[in-house]
């Protein structure tokens, strides 16, 4: 905090003079609109950083948004303080990195979740379509009576993208499967409202919904609570979820978040700069296993998903991502 | 009514409540750490001491002098518009269509074009809920609640769908074109090689923020219409005896309002996104409750009460940046100026108004009763006369 407040002159030396100032202040990190503590998305990025300090000591600078001109804000400030590589979470920062990242050749970007095209900024994209159809596969498996569910976060293209992918795999797994889409609001208190998902769970099961995927942030919480008090299997997501109620979520598709950011930090300022796609391939994406979903995973449902997974990696199976032509092959939203 | 001097209503009693405040959020502070003086220093510096800090400053009390003059017109009438937020975010969608589709030969020609269409939209999305007031009475605060969340809905659908460009993820539509751009005060107030307000949002829509206040001013004193507003707002039934129809009141208040509201949208997304960004309103709905409570529902206190709520947003900031204190922390800290400042008046007010009732009874050149008398004859020593309580 002392080191930080340093800057301080620094900065405003570097605000007046006009000009970007190139130091050493180490990374930064900058959070996105829902708070670091998100149970989801951002939290990721906070244990993949809080990763790297446990592991080399050190510290970094971070800021979490709390409004849409403070990105441009946080950016500058942060470039300005010397901090490199500069890390955000977030679609939403792609336009104003886009702008700002020229002002600042000396220093390196890192982006996830979005591709921005400068010499200096890594973009780090998610093939979300591949984790979900792998999570797809087992829920059309998994379910008894072919009809599973699908619980968003707000309706907006990346959320789709999860959802077309779950689509295909049930598909994959079932051709007459129904698939029971909804989405838990319209505004950001979407993110976080438990009940209301708990509540779109409850009808879901009363139309026949016996696997439920969310990918809803934290509001997925209150869906995994409902699958388990109902005794129908639910599939968490971003992180493992699978420890929540122990033989009762089927999976979690996981994002790796938390790896991209630490391996950024780790890179340090000598970060690679262009698009890395973290896929099945490359174990960006994928579906979690472990003791507390051990009995669900049936030796046929694993034998299928690995197949699957290594036919996505190999590239001889393609799943379609929804944000390629914005519409989807096996779900209408 | 007048039991002390008018500086100390203007100016002893919020200071000394910004005062209180600061002694509260100063333990805050320590209790997690941190110094406060230091805190003090980087949230004034970083709020109100260099261009680029007004710059940020300006901006969100732009946004917020929009949304407190829509409140305070429609508490005039006794109306409460909790629609701000739904208001401001369809203001939004008029000017993003009017940006994007209408071919603008110059930024001043959209500007006015923006204007018009953000009043345009904003008065629409409030007169649904005006007529079912004046018409069915069903309550404003409730339909104008509900419409906050039906314009959150319609953004929410236009903008994954039908107004965004094909793939990309953001949910916005593609930039205004180059034409639309408004200057910012950085273009206006920078000359030569000094650049000021580098890297800002602040534009020239708070200038028509600050037009709007005095149009206000002038519409709720000086016009027929107000009076008729003033009116209905003390007493709807002897408006109505007076021969005020109040379903023109309601309805044509809550179009004012609305347009009021709507008109943000020039700051927010014309000025400063240049592009229709979801959410792009960001609670500035609700905050105008609170600026246009502060400020009284007054024009000129509206603006100082969206300055001060500037300068606490952006102060924020910079505490967020500069120290890493955690958001809700500094949410903590805005909160308790303007519980302070805001709700608590009175816990200030009574005690001083008192302080200075004894005094009064004290001095043997005032006579009792409501009279005004000049700070200087109020400060003169006046021990002769024993208090009389």
């Amino acid at each position: 905090m002392t080191k930080l407040s340093t800057f301080l002159g620094a900065s405003a030396l570097a605000l007046l003079a006009g000009g970007a100032m190139a130091q050493d202040a180490g990374p930064a990190v900058i959070f996105d609109l829902g708070g670091k503590f998100d149970k989801s998305f951002n939290e990721s990025a906070f244990n993949g950083a809080q990763r790297w300090a446990e592991e080399t000591g050190e510290s970094y600078a971070e800021f979490e948004l709390t409004a849409e001109p403070q990105r441009e804000q946080a950016i500058r400030r942060f470039a300005e303080q010397g901090h490199s590589p500069i890390i955000m979470v977030g679609f939403m920062s792609a336009t104003p990195l886009n702008e700002i990242a020229p002002d600042y050749p000396e220093t390196k970007f890192v982006i996830v979740d979005a591709v921005v095209e400068q010499p200096n900024v890594r973009s780090v994209v998610f093939n979300e379509h591949e984790g979900s159809y792998l999570v797809g596969l087992m829920a059309g498996m998994a379910s008894e009576s072919g009809t599973v569910g699908f619980v968003g976060g707000m309706d907006i293209p990346l959320i789709r993208k999860f959802g077309c992918g779950y689509a295909q795999g049930v598909k994959a797994a079932n051709p007459d499967a129904t698939i029971v889409t909804n989405f838990t609001g319209t505004t950001p208190a979407a993110w976080n409202d438990p009940a209301r998902a708990s509540e779109l769970t409850l009808a879901q099961i009363s139309q026949g919904v016996d696997v439920v995927y969310a990918a809803a942030g934290g509001s997925g919480l209150g869906v995994l609570q409902t699958a388990a008090d109902n005794d129908i299997l639910s599939i968490g997501v971003d992180s493992n979820q699978n420890y929540l109620h122990p033989g009762e979520v089927l999976t979690s598709m996981v994002k790796r978040v938390d790896n991209a950011v630490h391996e950024a930090m780790t890179a340090g300022a000598e970060v690679e700069v262009g698009v890395q796609v973290m896929g099945v391939g490359n174990e960006g994406v994928g579906y979690a296993l472990d003791e507390h979903n051990q009995p669900l995973v049936t030796e046929e449902i694993k034998a299928a998903v690995d197949q699957a997974a290594a036919q996505i990696a190999s590239g001889e199976l393609t799943v379609h991502d929804y944000m390629t032509d914005e519409s989807c092959p096996a779900l209408t939203f | 009514m007048d039991r002390m001097p008018r500086w100390a209503d203007v100016i002893l009693i919020p200071l000394i409540s910004l005062l209180l405040a600061a002694i509260i959020s100063a333990g805050v502070l320590l209790a997690i750490g941190q110094n406060p003086w230091e805190a003090l220093r980087i949230m004034v510096s970083g709020s109100v001491g260099s261009t680029y800090a007004w710059g940020y400053t300006l901006y969100y009390a732009t946004n917020f002098m929009f949304t407190g003059l829509a409140v305070a017109v429609a508490s005039h009438a006794r109306l409460f518009n909790i629609g701000g937020e739904g208001q401001a975010a369809i203001g939004g969608l008029g000017v993003a269509l009017v940006a994007l589709y209408l071919p603008w030969p110059h930024w001043s020609l959209a500007l006015i074009g923006a204007v018009v269409a953000s009043a345009l939209f904003g008065a629409a999305w409030a007169a649904i809920p005006a007529v079912l007031q004046a018409k069915r009475g069903s309550h404003i605060v409730i339909t104008t609640i509900m419409f906050n969340f039906i314009a959150a809905a319609l953004l929410n659908y236009l903008l994954v769908g039908p107004l965004k460009p094909t793939g990309t993820m953001e949910t916005a539509t593609a930039p205004f074109p180059e034409a639309t751009h408004v200057p910012s005060f950085r273009d206006m107030f920078s000359f030569g090689e000094t650049i000021l307000f580098r890297g800002t949002p602040a534009n020239v829509t708070f200038f028509v923020a600050v037009a709007l206040c005095v149009l206000v001013w002038l519409l709720i004193w000086k016009t027929r219409l107000g009076y008729e507003i003033r009116a209905f707002g003390f007493s709807e039934g002897a408006a109505r005896y007076a021969g005020i129809g109040s379903t023109k009141i309601i309805v044509v208040t809550m179009l004012i309002s609305g347009a009021l509201a709507g008109m943000m949208a020039i700051n927010n997304t014309l000025g400063e996104a240049e592009r229709l960004i979801l959410n792009a309103v960001e609670g500035a709905g609700f905050i105008g409750i609170a600026v246009a409570l502060m400020g009284r529902s007054h024009p000129l206190g509206v603006f100082l009460a969206a300055i001060l709520f500037g300068i606490l947003y952006q102060g924020g900031s910079e505490l967020g940046l500069m120290l890493g204190i955690p958001r809700e922390m500094i949410v903590v800290i805005q909160a308790l100026v303007i519980l302070f400042t805001g709700a608590l008046d009175n816990m200030v007010r009574m005690p001083v108004e008192r302080l200075f009732a004894r005094r009064r009874a004290r001095a043997p050149l005032s006579p009792p009763g409501p009279t005004r008398h000049p700070p200087g004859r109020d400060a003169a020593p006046t021990s002769t006369t024993p208090a009389a309580e």
